[in-house]
């Protein structure tokens, strides 16, 4: 848009920058520099600020040696283990279905869609409820069937399979509607040719579907890892945890080293580790991706 | 030439309206166990089969949620209205008039300033959190409303969504004006604002959504219990009633009820949000 520069003009520029940018700056910029000063100081948050110690890469080896980190490392892999193929299998499920017409289609998206609007509080609240060990819902649930459900969230085995249970369930709406997004842009002369060829349901899936799709599965699983990697509401909540330190996660530690624990700077220092990770994990997918993205279309 | 058979078309149809209810009923359940356990009393939540209709329907969980020792939930309902008002008024207000700047007033540097708001989005919330406490520590702002929704400011995938939409505006409409005397700040209200309405709507109600739901920050910032927010209350009910399920779903109750109205009064700019590239 062009307006001659005056002075008037220079002044609404800056007003209208100034919130955002004392934003950005302040609690953006400002704290990522302070983070990384702070991952190399020994900082107790009951003590005076000048009490403050450099002590260099003490926290990062304290972590990166301890027999702490390996378990959570684990936990948060188990996570994603279990948590990105059945996300990635509800919500191309659930895609499917949205893509066709049929009646009651809007209420079903509006039903399919509440769990993601729930917060995690009550989410978490309500699932650990349906999972409790004797009375829960899923354990009667099955029993009906014949199975004698785990303790779920109490179990040591199991807790981390109850908490993925609740994250698709939350998730699952959310993704639908990305990964429908993606197949309303396929172009149904695809699927004529492919009828021409006398190609079946299945084949049509794998061969036209899902390779057409590709980069927003990709995209999908990136997003995934990266909050996969920062479960924390979840586990809290469900688990804490517990039971016995089985379900502890990054944020978990984080929080509970910052602020049970008010070790400042080995908090910062895992946030940075879990950072670098976050990092690593994404380099690699961008890798991967040549191997089975298809963009060409 | 395919589904040549009513037999085989007809069980195809089956088959679709099967996966169809499964999905329906597992996304319902959890939602109606809550309703009816929170109908019960401490001894009918226990019992074996589930009796989905409460035999002895009751308030008790309710009255009992409203009448903690030291909580009060309606005060935690009001926090968390108030919070989530403002935190969506200073989020999406720093964010477009941010994005009206990069969008429609650039000067020497703007673009790489832009830039810069679109690194920091990199930086995943975590190491920025632990900071941004001590910064507010520093400001004496901790367990104040102020240092709550402070960091609301920095809102870098806000100004990027308004900007997007705010470049597809046509520049003649505000040229004219301004030749014919408005100032910027009127443009901005009068002309742009009202101009990426729909995208504005979306990041209202997905800000406001997302405010309600908050729990981390404002269970680190607030310490003061009549501070606290619903979240965050149901949050520590959940360690106090742990054998008075019925209780806990009561609060639950309360506390998706206000969030799932909004939702259905407002769910064709929710909508739009995914499609404005996976707003969470």
């Amino acid at each position: 848009m062009y307006i001659p520069n005056s002075p008037a003009k220079r002044r609404a520029t800056a007003v209208f920058l100034a919130p955002s940018l004392i934003g950005v700056v302040g609690f953006c910029l400002l704290p990522i520099l302070a983070s990384a000063v702070f991952s190399v100081m020994d900082y107790d948050l009951l003590m005076p600020m000048n009490t403050m110690k450099y002590v260099g890469f003490n926290n990062f080896r304290r972590i990166l040696t301890g027999s702490e980190f390996p378990k959570v490392l684990l936990h948060t892999l188990t996570y994603l283990a279990m948590y990105l193929p059945l996300i990635l299998l509800t919500s191309v499920g659930e895609a499917l279905i949205l893509n066709r017409s049929f009646r009651g289609r809007g209420l079903f998206r509006t039903v399919t869609y509440t769990p993601v609007i729930t917060s995690w509080v009550a989410a978490a609240v309500v699932w650990q409820w349906v999972l409790s060990g004797k009375y829960g819902l899923l354990n009667q649930m099955l029993s009906g069937i014949g199975i004698t459900g785990p303790a779920w969230l109490n179990s040591k085995d199991w807790a981390m399979a109850g908490v993925v249970l609740a994250a698709v369930w939350k998730d699952t709406g959310y993704y639908a509607l990305m990964v429908l997004a993606a197949l309303k842009s396929i172009d149904p002369t695809c699927y004529e040719a492919a009828d021409i060829d006398g190609a079946n349901g299945v084949r049509k899936l794998t061969s036209i579907t899902l390779p057409l799709i590709s980069p927003t599965l990709f995209l999908l699983i990136v997003i995934n890892i990266i909050y996969g990697l920062q479960v924390f509401d979840s586990v809290l909540i469900m688990t804490d945890g517990g039971p016995g330190g089985a379900t502890t996660v990054f944020l978990e530690r984080i929080y509970k080293y910052a602020f049970k624990q008010y070790k400042m700077g080995l908090a910062s220092a895992y946030s940075w580790i879990l950072f670098a990770l976050i990092l690593i994990f994404t380099v690699i997918q961008f890798g991967l991706q040549r191997k089975w993205v298809n963009y060409d279309a | 030439m395919r589904d040549r058979s009513p037999y085989r078309r007809f069980a195809k149809g089956v088959l679709f309206y099967a996966m169809l209810a499964f999905i329906v009923v597992i996304t319902i359940l959890p939602f109606a166990w809550m309703v009816s356990s929170s109908f019960k009393g401490s001894e009918a939540i226990r019992t074996i089969p589930i009796r989905w209709i409460p035999e002895h329907p009751t308030l008790e969980g309710y009255r009992r949620v409203f009448n903690m020792q030291g909580f009060s939930f309606g005060r935690a309902s009001l926090n968390s209205l108030v919070l989530a008002i403002a935190c969506t008024v200073v989020a999406v207000g720093s964010a477009s008039m941010a994005a009206f700047v990069f969008a429609k007033l650039p000067f020497k540097g703007s673009g790489k300033l832009f830039g810069l708001y679109l690194a920091t989005m990199m930086i995943p919330g975590t190491v920025t959190m632990v900071p941004n406490y001590i910064i507010l520590r520093t400001l004496g702002l901790l367990d104040t409303y102020t240092g709550l929704i402070l960091p609301s400011l920095a809102n870098a995938f806000g100004v990027f969504l308004m900007r997007q939409s705010m470049l597809s505006v046509n520049d003649a409409y505000m040229e004219s004006a301004h030749l014919e005397g408005a100032s910027l700040y009127r443009i901005f209200f009068q002309i742009m604002l009202p101009m990426v309405m729909p995208t504005l709507s979306t990041m209202v109600l997905l800000s406001f959504m997302g405010s309600w739901n908050s729990y981390l920050w404002p269970l680190i910032v607030l310490t003061s219990t009549n501070k606290q927010t619903l979240q965050v209350v149901l949050g520590n009910m959940n360690g106090m009633y742990k054998n008075n399920e019925h209780v806990l779903m009561a609060g639950a109750v309360l506390t998706i009820l206000p969030i799932l109205v909004v939702y259905l009064v407002s769910q064709r700019y929710v909508d739009q949000g995914i499609s404005l590239g996976g707003l969470k």
